[in-house]
């Protein structure tokens, strides 16, 4: 399924795109259906800035230049860190050796299709952005990494780069683009893992350091950058920093893509102001179609925000950070009344069990322990302590792997236990509910951790 | 085996994977950690140096 986009995205007058403090940004004129052609980008955003237009010299300046706007704009990393992306791009362009850049189109995220939905409908946003992170961090070769279960996003990106290949001009001292297509398991686009897929190896996080920024692919310097932060790139590129904050909150400034799904009218990819509340993001998404149990923010390395608490909810770090939450690579997932969040969440723990690459023993072993303690808990079985048990287990398991993933998804089954408490406790009291049977509403994809996606796969140049 | 080298500091969960106490590591201590750490069979025990003093994590 391919998002449906933010409702306000009928395809705007460039001029309107051009001094606009609202939305939409990245979705300006975001075609039906299919890709955005390169001949229709540049009607709607204009060329992106040439830093090499001046010569070498002045080129590397205005590249620097442009580092340095990314700071002043406040550009986070949009892959779920939110780690500053000026800091990361000045580590790769210090760092010694030719760079190079990674656009990270992973998304092992199920409730995740913002990054899925940019390749599709909008690469050449993508690609500007990622030409213009070159040039700033000085790489001649840009890998642009989509996801082997998301075909549209993969053609989307591979007829792109045929266009600029065919536009007379536009690569002219462009760097090098190609696609790489990565496998689909949930810490696929883990920067290590994705890194260590593209140099040759498995899918699989590595111990760090080196951290990419020093020795990533072949050992180069490596700017490995989430698809909508690259997006971003080509905007501020094009109306600087002071345009970027026009929109959001200071500590969070511009736009972002949100993922919303669960019970309403139109489920899909919505473009919101940073800080924007819940309920204008669900009133965009058309409403609600069920009386709401509550919602999940952040995906499943995310937390979960009980009904009771949802009113007056904001979607920014300050706001969200006292119910311990963030909105991570922008995912909303509501949960309907109707469903069971403690069968819901023992599917879910299986499943993150099994995305475990099975390196670190506590990963291995902690999560596959948690899944069947609250499988154990949803079938009435888990016993008085299976509460105490869950949370002993979370300890062993947390901060012990070589990536973050037995941490998230610790993090999202302590929330779940503590937000459904109440229903925890009736579970392991009473056994199954009526709701345990019904079809389960968490989106879970079939995507095994087999040695077959993890093995390294010829790349589509 | 890195457990039996250094039980002050290292204790193991319950699939048999150390669980270590990080604080700095008094004087003899220091020998039995580095004896630990050389019989971890996939070097995963790091020996620290912290201000002249040597610390395990």
């Amino acid at each position: 399924m391919s998002g449906s986009l933010s409702p306000t995205a009928e395809a705007p007058a460039p001029e309107a795109t051009r001094q606009a403090s609202t939305l939409p940004r990245l979705l300006s004129g975001v075609p039906e259906h299919g890709a955005m052609t390169l001949r229709e980008h540049l009607a709607v955003h204009g060329p992106a800035p040439a830093p090499r237009a001046g010569g070498r010299r002045r080129g590397r300046d205005q590249a620097e230049d442009l580092i340095e706007e990314i700071a002043r704009a406040g550009l986070l990393g949009r892959g779920g860190a939110g780690f500053p992306t000026a800091t990361k791009m000045r580590a790769v362009a210090s760092a010694r050796g030719r760079a190079i850049v990674v656009a990270n189109g992973a998304e092992g995220e199920p409730a995740s299709l913002k990054d899925h939905t940019l390749l599709e409908m909008l690469p050449h946003l993508v690609l500007d952005g990622a030409a213009l992170a070159a040039e700033a961090v000085g790489a001649d070769e840009v890998i642009i990494g989509a996801c082997e279960f998301a075909g549209a996003s993969v053609d989307g990106v591979q007829i792109a780069i045929e266009e600029r290949e065919a536009h007379a001009g536009s690569s002219r001292g462009a760097p090098r683009m190609r696609l790489v297509i990565v496998p689909g398991h949930y810490v696929a686009g883990q920067e290590s893992a994705l890194v260590n897929y593209l140099g040759g190896g498995p899918a699989k996080p590595t111990f760090t350091p080196p951290l990419p920024f020093e020795a990533g692919v072949k050992r180069r310097p490596t700017l490995v950058n989430n698809i909508e932060t690259l997006a971003h790139i080509a905007l501020i590129a094009r109306h600087g920093a002071s345009w970027f904050r026009q929109l959001g909150t200071p500590s969070q400034p511009g736009s972002a893509l949100v993922t919303l799904s669960g019970p309403v009218v139109h489920p899909g990819v919505y473009e919101i102001e940073q800080g924007a509340s819940l309920a204008s993001l669900i009133e965009a998404g058309g409403g609600a179609t069920a009386r709401l149990r509550g919602a999940l923010l952040g995906g499943y390395a995310g937390t979960w925000i009980g009904a009771e608490h949802l009113r007056g909810v904001a979607l920014s770090n300050e706001h969200l950070a006292p119910h311990g939450a963030t909105l991570g690579a922008g995912v909303v997932l509501l949960l309907s009344e109707h469903a069971c969040p403690v069968a819901e969440t023992a599917r879910v723990a299986r499943w993150l069990a099994n995305q475990s690459t099975r390196q670190c023993g506590p990963c291995v072993h902690g999560l596959d322990a948690l899944a069947d303690t609250i499988a154990a808990v949803a079938a009435g079985a888990g016993g008085a302590k299976a509460a105490q048990r869950i949370e002993r287990l979370a300890s062993l398991t947390a901060r012990r792997g070589a990536c973050g993933h037995p941490d998230g998804a610790v993090n999202l089954l302590l929330s779940a236990q503590e937000t459904f408490n109440a229903e925890f406790a009736d579970h392991a009291r009473h056994g199954a509910c009526e709701a345990c049977a019904r079809e389960p509403e968490l989106p879970l994809p079939h995507r095994p951790v087999s040695e077959d996606t993890l093995r390294r796969r010829g790349s589509r140049s | 085996m890195c457990a039996e080298l250094l039980p002050e500091r290292i204790t193991l969960d319950e699939w048999g994977y150390p669980l270590i106490d990080g604080s700095p590591l008094e004087g003899e201590q220091v020998e039995h950690a580095v004896r630990a750490a050389q019989a971890c069979p996939t070097f995963a025990l790091l020996i620290e140096r912290d201000r002249g003093r040597a610390r395990s994590r």
